[in-house]
């Protein structure tokens, strides 16, 4: 039983964004997932500094310092782009107008509640940033983290410890272990690692999980973590 | 605030230099030779955006002319307060800076940031916001909008002390518009009448912060005499008052 990298869980993530999608990737592992939608998925994504399109990132030549996404990743743009500026941009985002915006997380409640925005690292200043916005607004929250923390606390939980981003927000959670649903009634795993059997999970969970009835396999290509 | 400030709103801010000058009757030109012309007149106690965003739009040109300047007191309402390829640091780092207004102020490295220094050492204040709430407050306050209620924010310790309201059965939180003095852009190219254009993401914040401040000075790579083509204009002249062209490479 090896836990999925980060590539590995932007791969699986990717794999759920559909056709026609119009879709925010998150700095860190979530932007990764650009680069595995299945091919035919004609999918634009929306970085929030106002790049409605990006493409893959510029080749060293290529790079243009006026065009860059949320991260301030050098990037090119896909045919149909489009530009706006940052109150256009999030105006698009608060009006419903993202389909799936994918984000990194410290923690996720049972309710739906996220926190990704403040590690409460002393003396550090806060980030924001986008967060907030996307998750409030966007019409799905998907979540891209490690099941545990390094110290093997859980990121599922009954509450968040730690300050939340928005409340009741988040939908589908994807970790190295488990793909998990948040409904009206609490944590659904929907798929898990090989080899890891339901306590396990379960142990490794700071909250209950039901099971879906057709809980499957999670599987994800080979992807070297230092590719 | 110079009352030459108050002048019509697509009227140049003149230079105290040039204030002999008949200019009334002259044709708007709202280029000026240096950056430390364009903001030698910002006050101490100045409220002052600066825009930017990753990179692209820093008006870095402008950052280092208004530290040279020395204005004390300044409130900062600028995306991060933090970002590497900003020289937003070097002003908050001369110790002329009250407050800053943000999305962002985590430095990126363990060391802590000019910022974070003094903020452990309550030297300075922070107001930190989602950044689209950022951005719309900024907008609000160019746009004669007082104040709005947004989804955003509701149930954050961000969001505490504001007044909720709920709207169609969700709860919004009500945020005030922010306008100041002096807003800080950059540019690709103006023409005389300080209307510009931008490149690929370039414009970010600098719209809003335009519309928002009394006096929004710009850096451009390029500044023409002739009009630029109205079908080109990203950002109409009205809200620009001084142009400073500083040359350079596209992209770089």
């Amino acid at each position: 039983m090896t836990p999925l990298n980060r590539f590995q869980m932007a791969w699986r993530a990717a794999q759920d964004i559909q056709d026609g999608m119009v879709v925010n990737l998150g700095i860190g592992i979530p932007v990764l997932a650009g680069d595995y939608v299945p091919a035919g998925r004609d999918v634009f994504i929306q970085a929030e500094n106002g790049i409605v399109g990006c493409g893959p990132l510029a080749t060293p030549e290529a790079a243009d310092a006026d065009l860059v996404d949320a991260g301030s990743r050098r990037i090119t743009l896909r045919p149909g782009a489009a530009i706006v500026d940052s109150t256009w941009s999030f105006a698009m985002i608060r009006g419903g107008h993202i389909d799936v915006t994918v984000l990194g997380a410290f923690e996720v409640a049972a309710s739906g509640d996220l926190a990704n925005w403040d590690m409460r690292v002393p003396n550090k200043g806060p980030l924001v940033g986008g967060a907030m916005d996307l998750a409030a607004c966007a019409r799905a929250v998907w979540v891209i983290m490690e099941h545990t923390t390094r110290q093997g606390g859980a990121r599922l939980r009954a509450a968040c410890s730690l300050p939340l981003t928005a409340v009741r927000c988040v939908k589908r959670i994807y970790t190295d272990l488990a793909v998990v649903d948040v409904t009206a009634d609490g944590f659904l795993a929907r798929e898990m690692l090989d080899g890891l059997n339901r306590d396990e999970l379960q142990a490794r969970s700071g909250a209950t999980l039901a099971f879906a009835p057709d809980c499957g396999v999670l599987r994800a290509q080979p992807i070297e973590e230092n590719k | 605030m110079t009352d030459s400030w108050q002048l019509g709103s697509n009227r140049a801010v003149r230079l105290e230099s040039a204030a002999t000058i008949p200019g009334e009757n002259m044709p708007i030109d709202k280029r000026i030779a240096t950056a430390a012309e364009a903001l030698h007149d910002t006050p101490d106690g100045a409220c002052v955006f600066i825009s930017g965003f990753g990179g692209a739009g820093f008006p870095n040109v402008l950052i280092r002319a208004l530290r040279d300047c020395g204005p004390r007191e300044l409130t900062l309402i600028v995306n991060s307060a933090t970002h590497r390829y900003s020289y937003t640091h070097d002003l908050i780092a001369a110790g002329m800076v009250r407050k800053v207004i943000c999305s962002a102020a985590r430095g990126h490295s363990k060391d802590l940031s000019p910022f974070e220094q003094l903020y452990r050492d309550g030297k300075i204040e922070l107001e930190c916001m989602p950044q689209g709430t950022f951005a719309e407050r900024i907008r609000a306050g160019g746009a004669g909008i007082p104040a709005f209620y947004t989804p955003v924010g509701y149930g954050t310790e961000l969001a505490k002390g504001k007044e909720v309201r709920v709207f169609h059965g969700r709860p919004h939180v009500l945020e005030e518009a922010i306008s100041g003095d002096v807003a800080l852009i950059r540019a690709d190219r103006a023409d005389r009448y300080g209307n510009l254009t931008f490149r690929y993401a370039q414009a970010n914040f600098s719209p809003a912060m335009a519309s928002a401040a009394r006096c929004t000075v710009a850096e451009v790579r390029m500044a023409e005499d002739a009009p630029i083509p109205h079908t080109e204009i990203d950002l109409p002249g009205v809200y620009v008052k001084r142009i400073v062209a500083v040359g350079g490479e596209a992209g770089r």
